[in-house]
């Protein structure tokens, strides 16, 4: 009797059964009950030692605003929308390195994210286009399938839906970027992403009108981000990509420390009707129009040459 | 192709499908569970997530705006006992929040007056039983936001 054939039925028949108790231990999909339980499970258990090694090891996440949140930010802010400040999306066939890429697939990420914010149906449209042409150089893959152009497309006129699904893009890039050990280039379309954002938000402000101004708010709040940035990017010290950006970075830097922030202590006091808590606290800022010139400029040379 | 052989390639198939697999299911959890409860505040497109073990640490740096209305989500699995979390003022390490004296809630909703870098300190606790066998599972750190 041949046992080859009985070898290998057995071999593969383990390989199904370790891969269905992988997948059917996990619960996958199934809907919560309620807020707060929840319905995935991932098997494994490890030894005592290991256990105690690992207690010793912070996991460390720094967050940078997402391409999505810096958008809403800037709109929050009353600002215009000024299609001449995007990157022209016929800009995209000249990105060819993974560091261009990377930074335009955040580049591109915010425009998408600002015109759609103010229902620029046709930007929209072009800007996923844009952003699906450098993740696909970047092969992170699904993040923008067809799918998603064909869901945009007969959302096109449902502001939620879109955000949405532009929400869904983003973390399917961040995620198979991380999940796939790039963070360096997780890293980089993030700060391509504030850039836009700090450019697209420098170019709307009048230099002349810095007092009570929404938007200036917004731009000197990015100085509490920027030790998060620096952080992220020293944490993949071998990713060139991520250290030549980091220069950048640390250049931003020198000019937001001529800004001052003065915050008071903060207070946590909560509404016991809403349970929402409110982190009461003064804070005061003081940029001058001398400053605020340098940054702009520091900011269109450096978004220069991310688009260029 | 020998029986060694064939084992071999099992065994390496297995190695490198079982983290992938695992990273998948992680991704899946905060889609399907983390982000979908963050309605009605609007996830912001990051992925925070990994598979921690019990008594391992975790901590989140962020800036938060004034003039938004934040939800901070931190999701277990269900393997693990629910997640600790603290919110804490980075300049000076004051608690601002606590979890453990809010039943374990998973989320914490907020606004500020003002923009500060908040830290988020999550651990996932030691059950009482079981410590010769520390579980392994997902935890998800989630954001949403609205205009206040």
């Amino acid at each position: 009797m041949n046992r080859k054939p009985l070898l290998f039925g057995r071999i593969f028949l383990l390989l199904f059964l370790m891969l269905g108790m992988i997948l059917t231990g996990c619960n996958l999909g199934k809907k919560s009950e309620g807020e707060g339980s929840w319905d995935f499970e991932a098997s494994g258990t490890l030894d005592t030692e290991t256990q105690e090694q690992l207690n010793t090891a912070k996991r460390i996440f720094y967050a940078l605003p997402s391409p999505l949140e810096t958008a809403m930010l800037i709109k929050n802010a009353g600002a215009a929308y000024n299609e001449e400040l995007m990157n022209p999306v016929s800009n995209s066939s000249k990105y060819i390195t993974s560091k261009s890429k990377a930074l335009n697939l955040g580049i591109y990420s915010t425009d998408l994210s600002y015109a759609s914010l103010f229902d620029q149906s046709q930007a929209t449209l072009d800007y996923v286009g844009a952003a699906k042409e450098m993740a696909d150089g970047l092969n992170i893959l699904d993040a923008i399938n067809e799918e998603t152009v064909t869901q945009l497309e007969e959302q096109i006129n449902n502001r939620d839906a879109i955000i949405d699904i532009i929400s869904e893009t983003l973390m399917n890039s961040s995620s198979f970027l991380k999940e796939n050990d790039l963070e360096g280039t997780a890293s980089v379309v993030l700060v391509g992403g504030w850039i836009e954002g700090l450019y697209i938000a420098t170019n709307l402000v009048n230099e002349h009108d810095l007092e009570d101004n929404k938007l200036v708010e917004r731009i000197v709040d990015q100085k509490l981000s920027l030790d998060i940035m620096i952080n992220l990017l020293e944490s993949s010290p071998e990713d060139a990509d991520a250290q030549a950006v980091l220069e950048d970075v640390k250049a931003l830097k020198t000019i937001f420390d001529k800004i001052t922030i003065d915050q008071g202590e903060v207070t946590a006091v909560e509404d016991p009707e809403t349970n929402v808590t409110t982190l009461k606290s003064e804070s005061s800022i003081k940029i001058t129009n001398r400053v605020f010139t340098e940054l702009k400029t520091k900011v269109i040379e450096i978004r220069n040459s991310y688009i260029s | 192709m020998t029986k060694k052989g064939i084992l071999f390639i099992s065994l390496l198939t297995c190695m490198i499908a079982l983290p992938m697999a695992m990273n998948a299911q992680c991704k899946q959890f905060a889609k399907n569970t983390c982000k979908a409860s963050l309605d009605p505040y609007q996830h912001d497109g990051n992925y925070h997530a990994a598979l921690l073990i019990e008594g391992e640490e975790a901590e989140l740096y962020k800036t938060f705006y004034s003039d938004r209305e934040y939800r901070i989500g931190v999701c277990g699995a269900n393997n693990l006992e629910a997640v600790e979390f603290k919110i804490v003022d980075t300049r000076n390490g004051k608690v601002l929040y606590d979890n453990s004296l809010n039943d374990y809630d998973w989320k914490w909703d907020f606004n500020l007056e003002s923009s500060q870098q908040l830290k988020i300190m999550v651990k996932v606790p030691v059950p009482e039983t079981n410590v010769d066998e520390p579980q392994e599972g997902c935890v998800a750190i989630m954001f949403g936001s609205r205009d206040d």
